[in-house]
């Protein structure tokens, strides 16, 4: 085994295989070390990719050309386009997946990079000199050098399972926890703090009565995850839909003392939009009844996933709550749910490269910085993959901002906020929503992946062609058009005679992309994806315009960088409290500053003129 | 007068337009107002000029250390100021705005990011019907008296023909043990303008030129358009001529009826400076109607900063009424937020998060 690497990367899920092949794709060479190599690219919990806010996520990071995207294809089995009668801006493209042909995608993907080496162990711990990681020390004993150590450790940090009264030390059910090393960090004081999530039992589909359920087919439609599928290409299956009711509710209110969650066993936050259903249950006790989803996790498994009934019940009291609900009377649980509590760190104690501030080379990326969802890991993992790349590459950083994707959105909130509950990913977090289209993920990403060596040939070629295809779409666009003609062909025009550009005709709404290709005799097919992107460009135009104005107020104070070591204690006129708040966030513009929660337009002055003055010293 | 400075030559570095105008605070004011109605054209936010000309290099080091300390003065003077004149009301009404918004929002933002959930239901009537019903509230809010009124005073404007008495009362007024005088407002070559406080309501008292038609003079005609100018600025009117000929909304006054002059129909006040007569009730009317049009203490009133954003917040807000896309109603919801945030200073994103978890039963 080679004992030398410039980047390891700790962790086998979502965010460290993004992050190995990121990196890898920097052209670093690349460890990535893992407990168990057979379950790398598993999934944890819900056999689901993508969803609203979250399919933005997987189509960035499939649009700077990761591996989330492709896998979900290659295991997809059920497709689902949220919010499909909205605009694309909230569209939440979101697929079911086999885990087998996830995970094997995963894995087949990892092989492409011939830069990336497996080593199936242990960190037992980071090998520190001074105030810089040079690498890692495994379980076995062994010490792997490195410029760079990316930890996608998961709930693996600390992780400590639930279930009535039960308790387990791992990070998921039957497989270790990674508890050497979470001592370590504790020991290095950084901020660790600890969180919890849970899971909902499995259920064997064949002790349950689908026949008397109610089902969900998976769409008809042809779109897919990654720009580079060609089409869908595994059978569909349906989910089954079933309902908790009173006597569901009684069963679990009778037991809630045994759930860890109300004994008070568990102390941490667990996330506000993924309760368990005892947590449901006590804060919505008006309602009657609560959906269920019955999603089979594959083609070669009787296993199914019910969505909505996350639990740390005893394992007792799961059974009888599951057989209270229709269709579940003869049910057998393959694996009753838990919950897991787990160490995060404090993501304000890191950069936006996700390298943390006072150790150079260290990046946390995934569930460790307090985030929940394999799209939110995935992206984080690639982000800091391809930061990690281009440092020890010392090539040129890719750059996300809050106006060009959700990746930044969410990598801007977790450093500047940090977190209080798992962190997941809404489009209402991101103001700029109306441009950040899970349409056109690729025109807004690609092209910048493509400049710092992020996105490969196959991809780049992709890319340019549809950019060729965008642009003479685009132009055409700019044709004018007589109302008559539009008349004639028998859209919405008025009596009166006037032009106006196809542009402004699509952005009226009267008529659609298919009927202007005829119309301006395009000799290129528009493929959806790009008719849908141009249509909302149209339709959006004059709100976009206006955001420019807040976006360009934004660039200008990005041109102030703070360093890493400002001291907000020495700025005059700051009162401890903006010292306390900036400190932990340390934001590293003016424009970030201004995001930090609860500092004063009065603050921020008083930052920038010290800012300036160092500046000029330095100079 | 304009003038144009081209950058970097200039106090902030950069190009820059100066407009002189006469003096006067509505004049500014309504000029402002000119400006702002102009798409792309913003008042600076505090502080900026100075911001500009520090980061243009303009000013050297000492005089931009005390910028820190300038500005936390200014908002701490605001703050004190506000909290005097309206006990923060002004903060509650503003807060509770934005709390109505906010639960606006949240609905619509459930309806976007949780639709996939069976507790979610929504309606994108209703939110543009409690979208209406805020607007219909800050529209209210926007026709009250502003602050202005209560820190400049109210315009009592003394018109009528020459010789009508219109300066034996300016002057009485002014020496009445009731008037305090205070400093000059602003004077003009024609028109004189005095600040008093009549019965504790602060007011400032706009002596003009007689008005008469056929005027020769050239000096003279000036002066009577002037005067014609300051009856539009008025808040109040006092009229000394015919009362057939007074101007609307104005009130009649009688004056020199000492001097037992036939009255040309029935003023609505008769008074002399020479003895004193009617003076009082005069006075007592004044402070009644003045004070009536300025803000009540306890109720919430916007200074011209806070109307701007108010506007814009209920111009945001009327855009909804008739927009069909969810996505574009959010967006003009979120930017109604930003104008709210603009007057208080609060991020509000996590707030509705906060809301919508309350509210709804989220999560499968």
């Amino acid at each position: 085994m080679n004992n030398r690497y410039q980047i390891v990367v700790v962790g086998g899920g979502h965010a460290g295989v993004e992050a190995a092949c990121a990196a890898a794709r920097m052209g670093a060479s690349v460890a990535l070390v893992t407990f168990a190599p057979d379950k790398i690219g598993a999934m944890s919990c819900n056999p689901a990719i993508g969803g609203l806010g979250k399919g933005h996520l997987v189509r960035e990071v499939d649009a700077l050309d990761g591996v989330l995207g492709r896998a979900a294809d290659a295991g997809a089995i059920h497709y689902r386009m949220l919010n499909r009668s909205k605009g694309s801006a909230v569209w939440g493209p979101r697929v079911q997946a086999d885990r087998e042909l996830f995970g094997r995608s995963v894995q087949a993907q990892l092989e492409e990079y011939p830069n990336v080496a497996i080593i199936a162990d242990e960190v037992a711990n980071l090998d520190l000199k001074g105030s810089r990681v040079a690498g890692v020390i495994l379980k076995s004993g062994t010490n792997v050098a490195a410029d760079a150590v990316i930890l996608a450790t998961g709930t693996f940090l600390g992780g400590r399972l639930f279930r009535g009264e039960e308790r387990l030390e791992g990070g998921r059910i039957e497989e270790r926890a990674a508890t050497k090393l979470a001592g370590q960090l504790y020991d290095a004081n950084l901020p660790m703090a600890r969180l919890k999530t849970g899971t909902p039992p499995r259920l064997d589909g064949r002790t349950i009565d689908w026949a008397s359920l109610e089902r969900q087919p998976s769409d008809g439609e042809k779109w897919t995850m990654s720009a580079l599928t060609p089409e869908r290409s595994n059978p569909c299956i349906a989910c089954g839909i079933t309902r908790t009711n009173r006597t569901t509710h009684d069963i679990i209110r009778a037991s809630l003392d045994r759930s860890p969650l109300f004994s008070g066993a568990i102390g941490a936050a667990g996330p506000r939009y993924c309760p368990s259903i005892e947590d449901k249950i006590h804060r919505f006790g008006d309602r009657d009844g609560h959906q269920v989803f019955l999603e089979p996790e594959g083609l070669s498994t009787h296993l199914v996933y019910p969505n909505g009934i996350s639990t740390s019940l005893p394992t007792d009291v799961q059974l009888a709550m599951l057989r209270s609900m229709a269709g579940l009377e003869r049910v057998e649980m393959a694996v009753p749910g838990y919950a897991v509590e787990y160490d995060h760190i404090d993501p304000r104690a890191l950069r936006s490269t996700l390298e943390h501030e006072m150790i150079a080379g260290l990046y946390f990326a995934g569930q460790i910085n307090g985030t929940t969802g394999y799209e939110e890991a995935a992206a984080q993992g690639l982000v800091a993959g391809a930061a990690a790349g281009a440092a020890v590459g010392g090539r040129e950083e890719l750059t996300l901002t809050r106006d060009n994707s959700y990746i930044a959105v969410m990598i801007d909130d977790l450093t500047l906020q940090g977190v209080s509950e798992p962190y997941r990913m809404l489009t209402s977090r991101a103001e700029y929503r109306l441009r950040l289209r899970a349409a056109n993920a690729d025109t807004r990403l690609t092209g910048l992946g493509l400049r710092v060596g992020l996105v490969r040939e196959e991809r780049g070629m992709w890319f340019a062609r549809r950019q060729a295809k965008r642009q003479q779409v685009d132009e055409a666009l700019d044709r004018k058009l007589e109302s008559a003609v539009i008349r004639d062909a028998g859209f919405a025009a008025g009596a009166s005679t006037y032009t106006k550009t196809a542009r402004e005709w699509l952005a009226g709404g009267s008529l659609r992309m298919p009927d202007l290709a005829s119309l301006l005799d395009l000799e290129t097919i528009v493929p959806d994806d790009l008719a849908t992107e141009l249509e909302e460009d149209a339709r959006y135009a004059p709100y976009l315009a206006r955001q420019d104005a807040e976006i360009a107020g934004m660039r200008a104070s990005e041109t102030v960088k703070l360093s890493a070591s400002f001291d907000y204690a020495a700025v005059p006129g700051l009162s401890n409290e903006m010292v306390e708040r900036l400190s932990t966030a340390r934001p590293e513009t003016m424009a970030a500053a201004g995001r930090v929660p609860g500092v004063t337009p009065a603050a921020l002055a008083a930052v920038l003129v010290q800012a300036r003055r160092q500046e000029t010293q330095n100079a | 007068m304009v003038l144009w400075f081209e950058g970097p030559r200039t106090a902030t570095g950069e190009d820059l337009v100066e407009l002189h105008c006469h003096g006067g605070l509505a004049i500014t004011r309504a000029v402002e107002r000119a400006l702002g109605a102009i798409d792309g054209l913003r008042a600076a936010e505090p502080g900026e000029f100075t911001r500009r000309a520090f980061e243009n290099g303009r000013i050297d080091l000492a005089e931009a250390e005390g910028l820190a300390d300038l500005l936390a003065a200014e908002t701490e003077l605001q703050r004190l100021s506000a909290q005097e004149n309206f006990g923060g009301s002004l903060s509650r009404s503003v807060a509770q705005w934005r709390k109505r918004l906010i639960d606006i929002s949240a609905g619509l933002e459930a309806l976007m990011d949780f639709s996939d959930e069976d507790d979610v239901a929504v309606d994108l009537s209703d939110i543009v019907t409690q979208a209406k019903a805020l607007r219909a509230e800050l529209e209210k809010v926007l026709g009250r008296p502003s602050v202005e009124r209560l820190r400049n005073g109210v315009r009592v404007v003394l018109a009528g023909p020459p010789n009508s008495g219109k300066s034996s009362l300016f002057n009485t007024l002014l020496e009445d043990d009731a008037a305090i005088v205070s400093a000059t407002a602003g004077t003009t070559r024609d028109t004189l303008e005095r600040s008093v406080a009549l019965d504790g309501v602060p007011i400032v008292l706009v002596d003009t030129a007689g008005v008469h038609e056929e005027s020769q003079d050239e000096i003279e005609r000036i002066g009577i358009e002037r005067a014609r100018t300051q009856f539009e600025r008025a808040d109040i009117l006092l009229w000394f001529g015919p009362v057939s000929e007074r101007p609307a909304g104005a009130i009649t006054v009688r004056s020199k009826s000492d001097m037992n002059i036939d009255p040309r129909g029935q003023a609505d006040f008769n008074v002399s400076s020479v003895t004193g007569n009617g003076i009082r009730e005069l006075v007592d009317s004044l402070a009644r109607r003045s004070r009536s049009m300025l803000p009540k203490p306890g109720v919430a009133s916007l200074n011209e900063r806070q109307q701007l954003y108010t506007q814009a917040a209920a111009r945001n807000l009327a855009e909804i009424e008739d927009v069909q896309d969810p996505l574009i109603v959010a967006e003009s919801l979120r930017r109604t937020r930003v104008a709210f945030d603009s007057i208080t200073g609060h991020g509000s994103t996590e707030a509705m998060l906060d809301t919508i978890f309350a509210g709804f039963c989220i999560g499968k």
